[in-house]
C-alpha cells in the first residue's frame, strides 16, 4: 500500500471511525452517539453535493437547502397520504429536486456574482414561504411522520442502525461518484469554467449547459440526503430549508476546505461537533459560533484542506 | 368593491415598498460601489429597531427615541466596517457571505444578551396612532401615511445627495470605475465607509419605522432581507432609481397578491382549490416576479448593460 | 496567391456607449495565407478579433466564414467551424497542469463532453493530440507541471499550444510575442513559420520584425477602418500608411 500522506490518515481514520460507530453504541449503550452521527453523516452528503458546485464550479449558492426540505417533504408528504414506498418517496425526492434546479438554474445561472447568490437564496425562500402557506402539509408547525421509508422486508429503516448505515454507504457512494464525475471529461470542463469562462467558450464549450448539468446533480444528490433527512428526524418543516440553513452547509464547505473531495465531510463533522459542544455550554453559544466563522474567513482561508498540507490530487 | 379595503391595502402595498427601497437602497450601494455582499445588512435594521426601543422608553418620546437611535445605529455600522468589512472588499464574494452571515450570528445573539428573546414594543405618540381621512368616507392609519412620507422624503434627500453632491458624484463614480476614482486623488477607504454607514443609517431607519407596528424582535432582519435582495436583483444592482422601482412594486404585488389573489383564483376554480392555493402562490408571487424579468434582463431593470 | 477567400468581413460597426472602436472596416483573407492585421494603438485591433470570434457582437456588418454567415454566431459555437483564437493576455487556465489545458482544447472539439465517468486525462483519444501539440511548442518537458507558476514566455507557448490541439482551419493570434524577451520572440516566430500553408493565420502584432517575417500580406488599420491591404512590400511603400500610422515601429522596420 502507498504510504499516505496526513490528509489520506485522516481520511481513512474518520471513514473507520464512523463505519465502526454503531459497534461502539452498542457496547456502551450511548444512543445519542448513533443519532449525532446519522445526522453528522446526512449533512455530510449534502455538503459533498454542494461543493460539486461551490468547490468545484465555484456557483455559490446560497440555496442549497431547499434540496434537503425538498428531500424531506417527498418522504412526508407521501407519509401524509399513508404512501410509505421508499422508492417512491425517493423517486419523489429526487425527480422533484431535478426539476427544481433545473427551471432555476435556467435562471440563475445566466446571472453572474452577487445576483447568482441573491437569487439563489430567493429561490429558497420562495419554497420555503410556499410550505409555509400549505396549511394541510403543517405549515409553519410542520409535518411529523410515523413511519420511515419501507424498502421491502430485507431493509428496516425503522431500526435506527439500519438507517445508519444506510446513510453512511449513501455518503460512501455518493463520494465516489463525485470523485468520478470531477475527474471525468464533465469535470473537466466544469472546473476550467471557474474562472475562465471566456477562454472556455473560445474553446467551444457552452458554458451555461454544463453548469446547469452540474447545478441539477447536485440539487439531485441533495434532494436524494433531504430523503434521508426527513426519515432520520420524522418530523419535516419549512425551517429546513431556511437560508440560514443553506449558510450552514456553505460553511462546512469552507471549513473543510473546498478544493477537496474529502473536506466537506470533515467540515460537516467539525461543524456538527462544535454545535453540540458549544450548546451544552452557553445558551449564547452561536456568538462564539459567529465569531469564530468571522475569524476563520479573516485568517484560516482554505479551511482544513491547508491545515492538512496540500491536496495532490484535485 | 370595498374601496376602504382597497384603499388601505394599496396604502400598506406602498409602506412595504418605502420600508423596502430604505433597505435596498444602502445595500445596492455597497453592493455596486463595494462589490461586497452583505447579508448583515438586515442585523442593522435589527439594530435600528432596538435603540429606538430602549431610546423611546427611556426618554418617553418616540421622535427623541428615533432621532437618537439613528447616530446610535450609525457607529454600530462604523464599528463593523472597520472590524470586519473592510478587511474583505478584497476577497472574493464567498468570503463576504460567510463573514456576514457570521455577524449575523454575532448580532441576534447578542441581542438576545441584551435585550432577551422577547421583542420590544415602541408605543406610538396619540397623534400617530389614530386614523386620518382621505377623502370621503375613507379612513387609513396615519402612522402608515407618515411612514410613506418620510421614506418618499428620505427617498428624495438620497436622489439629491447622489445627483447634487460632491460625494454623490464620488459614489456614482466609484461605481463605474474605483481604480480612476482612487487615482483621482479621492480617499477610496473613506469614501467606502461613508457608503457602508448611510446604507446602515437607512436600514436602521427602516427597522425604527417599522417596529411600532410589528415591534422590534431577534431575527427580524433575517426574512425581509431577502426581500430585498429580491428588490436588487429585479431592479438592478448598483441602481438607486432601480431600487425604489423595485421597491414600490415589490411592496404593492406582494401585498395586493396577499389580499386578493383568492378572490381572483375564485373566478376561475373552486373555492375551496382558491383557498388552499392561493396562499402558497402569493407567498411565491415576488419570487416569481423575480424569475420573468431576469429571464428578459438578467442585469435587473436598471443593471449595469451586458456581460 | 489564387487562393479562395475563407474569411470575409464587410462594413463592420461597433461603438461602446460612445466610443467607435470598429468604424466600417472590410477585409478579405485568403486560404491559407498568413495575414497580419496592424495598426497604432487603439486602432481596434483586438475588438476586430473580438468580434470575428464572437465574444462581441457588432452594432453593423457581416462576417462570412467559408459561405457561411457567423456575425450574430454565439462564440462557443465557432470554434467547432474550424477556428482558433490565442488571447492576448494569457488566459490559460492556472490551476490545471499543462497537459490538462491542452486536453481541454482537444476535448472541446472531440464531440460533447458530457461523459461522467471515464477520467479524461487517463483517455489516449484526447492525450495523444495534446502531446502531440506540446511537443510541437516544444513543451512536452512540462506536460505535468501546474500551468501557473510557468514563466511568461511558457504560458505563450502553452496558448498556442491549445490553439494546435485542435488542428483548426482559421487560427487567430492576439499578440503572440507579447511581454516576451528578443530569444522568446525569435523561438515564437521560427514555430509560427512552421504554420505557414498548412493552414490559414489572422496574426495581430506590434513586433514588425515579426510581422514581416511572417506575413503574406499586411491590413494596417487605424481608428477602426482599414486603410491599406496588400503585400508587405506594397504597405512599406504605401504613402497613406506612412504618413497615418504615426508609430516609430513602421518607420525603423522600413529602414
Amino acid at each position: 500500500m502507498k504510504s499516505l500522506t496526513v490528509r489520506g490518515w485522516v481520511t481513512l481514520g474518520v471513514l473507520v471511525a464512523l463505519a465502526l460507530l454503531p459497534v461502539f453504541v452498542s457496547v456502551t449503550g450511548r444512543e445519542f452517539f448513533l443519532v449525532l452521527a446519522t445526522r453528522l453523516v446526512i449533512l455530510a452528503i449534502a455538503a459533498v453535493s454542494l461543493n460539486l458546485i461551490l468547490g468545484y464550479g465555484r456557483m455559490i449558492s446560497f440555496g442549497h437547502a431547499a434540496y434537503l426540505g425538498i428531500g424531506a417533504y417527498a418522504v412526508g408528504i407521501p407519509a401524509y397520504y399513508e404512501i410509505y414506498n421508499g422508492f417512491i418517496q425517493i423517486g419523489i425526492a429526487i425527480g422533484v429536486s431535478v426539476a427544481f434546479a433545473f427551471l432555476t438554474g435556467l435562471v440563475c445561472l445566466r446571472t453572474r456574482g452577487v445576483n447568482f447568490i441573491m437569487i439563489t437564496m430567493a429561490f429558497s425562500m420562495m419554497v420555503f414561504f410556499a410550505f409555509v402557506s400549505i396549511e394541510e402539509y403543517g405549515g409553519d408547525d410542520g409535518l411529523v411522520i410515523e413511519v420511515r421509508s419501507e424498502f421491502g422486508r430485507w431493509l428496516n429503516l425503522e431500526n435506527d442502525t439500519v438507517l445508519y448505515y444506510v446513510c453512511f454507504v449513501s455518503l460512501l457512494g455518493v463520494l465516489y461518484l463525485i470523485r468520478r464525475i470531477v475527474h471525468s471529461r464533465f469535470g473537466m470542463v466544469i472546473q476550467g469554467a471557474r474562472g475562465n469562462e471566456g477562454r472556455m467558450q473560445s474553446l467551444g464549450f457552452d458554458t451555461f449547459r454544463y453548469r446547469l448539468v452540474c447545478y441539477v446533480i447536485a440539487g439531485a444528490l441533495c434532494g436524494y440526503a433531504g430523503a434521508l433527512l426527513g426519515n432520520f428526524t420524522s418530523f419535516i418543516s419549512p425551517e429546513m430549508m431556511d437560508w440560514t440553513r443553506s449558510g450552514e452547509l456553505i460553511f462546512m464547505v469552507v471549513l473543510g476546505g473546498t478544493s477537496s473531495l474529502f473536506g466537506p465531510v470533515l467540515g460537516a463533522g467539525l461543524f456538527i461537533l462544535l454545535e453540540e459542544i458549544l450548546s451544552g455550554f452557553w445558551l449564547y453559544w452561536q456568538l462564539i459560533f459567529g465569531i469564530f466563522l468571522i475569524l476563520v474567513v479573516l485568517f484560516a482561508k482554505g479551511g482544513i484542506d491547508s491545515w492538512l498540507g496540500r491536496n495532490p490530487e484535485r | 368593491m370595498d374601496w376602504t379595503l382597497l384603499t388601505v391595502q394599496l396604502l400598506n402595498g406602498l409602506q412595504l415598498g418605502i420600508l423596502l427601497f430604505l433597505l435596498a437602497s444602502g445595500l445596492t450601494l455597497i453592493f455596486g460601489i463595494m462589490d461586497f455582499v452583505n447579508l448583515a445588512h438586515g442585523s442593522l435594521y435589527m439594530v435600528g429597531a432596538f435603540f429606538c426601543a430602549t431610546l423611546t422608553q427611556w426618554l418617553d418620546s418616540f421622535w427623541l427615541g428615533l432621532l437618537l437611535a439613528l447616530p446610535a445605529t450609525a457607529v454600530v455600522g462604523i464599528l463593523v466596517e472597520l472590524v470586519v468589512v473592510r478587511h474583505l472588499y478584497e476577497r472574493d464574494h464567498l468570503d463576504h457571505v460567510l463573514a456576514t452571515f457570521g455577524l449575523i450570528l454575532v448580532f441576534d445573539t447578542l441581542t438576545q444578551m441584551i435585550w432577551g428573546p422577547d421583542g420590544q414594543v415602541i408605543p406610538l405618540p396619540a397623534w400617530l396612532d389614530g386614523q386620518v381621512s382621505l377623502g370621503g368616507a375613507i379612513e387609513v392609519p396615519t402612522y402608515r401615511v407618515a411612514i410613506i412620507l418620510t421614506g418618499l422624503a428620505v427617498a428624495f434627500g438620497l436622489f439629491i445627495l447622489v445627483t447634487r453632491t460632491r460625494l454623490g458624484m464620488q459614489i456614482r463614480a466609484g461605481a463605474s470605475n474605483r481604480k480612476m476614482v482612487s487615482a483621482l486623488g479621492v480617499n477610496i477607504g473613506l469614501l467606502f465607509s461613508i457608503v457602508f454607514v448611510i446604507g446602515a443609517v437607512l436600514a436602521g431607519l427602516a427597522g425604527m419605522m417599522i417596529a411600532p407596528i410589528t415591534e422590534a424582535s431577534i431575527g427580524m432582519g433575517n426574512q425581509i432581507i431577502i426581500v430585498a435582495f429580491v428588490v436588487i436583483v429585479i431592479g438592478g444592482i448598483g441602481s438607486i432609481k432601480g431600487a425604489f422601482i423595485a421597491a414600490i412594486l415589490v411592496g404593492l404585488i406582494d401585498t395586493m397578491g396577499r389580499s386578493y389573489l383568492d378572490a381572483l383564483f375564485k373566478m376561475f376554480m373552486s373555492a375551496q382549490n382558491a383557498e388552499t392555493s392561493a396562499p402558497a402562490v402569493s407567498a411565491m408571487l415576488i419570487y416569481i416576479l423575480m424569475a420573468v424579468i431576469l429571464a428578459v434582463r438578467p442585469s435587473g431593470l436598471f443593471g449595469p448593460r451586458g456581460h | 496567391m489564387g487562393e479562395s477567400v475563407i474569411l470575409s468581413i464587410k462594413d463592420l460597426y461597433k461603438s461602446f456607449g460612445g466610443v467607435v472602436a470598429t468604424n466600417g472596416l472590410s477585409l478579405d483573407v485568403l486560404e491559407r495565407e498568413v495575414h497580419a492585421v496592424i495598426g497604432p494603438n487603439g486602432a481596434g485591433k483586438t475588438t476586430l478579433v473580438s468580434q470575428v470570434t464572437g465574444v462581441v457582437l457588432p452594432d453593423a456588418g457581416q462576417i462570412v466564414f467559408r459561405d457561411r454567415d457567423i456575425t450574430r454566431m454565439p462564440a462557443y459555437r465557432r470554434p467547432h467551424l474550424g477556428m482558433a483564437r490565442s488571447f492576448q493576455i494569457t488566459s490559460i487556465i492556472q490551476d490545471m497542469t499543462v497537459l490538462e489545458n491542452v486536453v481541454l482544447a482537444v476535448q472541446a472539439k472531440a464531440g460533447h463532453s458530457y461523459r461522467f465517468w471515464e477520467p479524461a486525462i487517463a483517455d489516449d483519444q484526447l492525450t495523444e493530440p495534446a502531446m502531440r501539440a506540446l511537443t510541437q511548442v516544444g513543451l512536452e518537458p512540462e506536460a505535468m507541471q501546474i500551468a501557473g507558476p510557468l514563466s511568461h514566455g511558457e504560458h505563450r507557448q502553452l496558448e498556442l499550444a491549445m490553439v494546435l490541439a485542435t488542428d483548426p482551419e482559421l487560427v487567430f493570434l492576439d499578440e503572440p510575442t507579447a511581454g516576451m524577451g528578443r530569444e522568446d520572440s525569435a523561438r515564437m516566430v521560427s514555430m509560427l513559420e512552421s504554420l505557414k500553408g498548412s493552414r490559414t493565420v489572422i496574426l495581430v502584432e506590434h513586433d514588425m520584425d515579426a510581422v514581416f517575417a511572417l506575413a503574406d500580406r499586411i491590413t494596417v488599420m487605424v481608428e477602426g477602418r482599414a486603410i491599406a491591404t496588400g503585400t508587405p512590400d506594397v504597405i512599406r511603400a504605401d504613402r497613406s500608411v506612412r504618413e497615418a500610422y504615426l508609430g516609430e515601429d513602421m518607420n525603423t522596420a522600413i529602414e
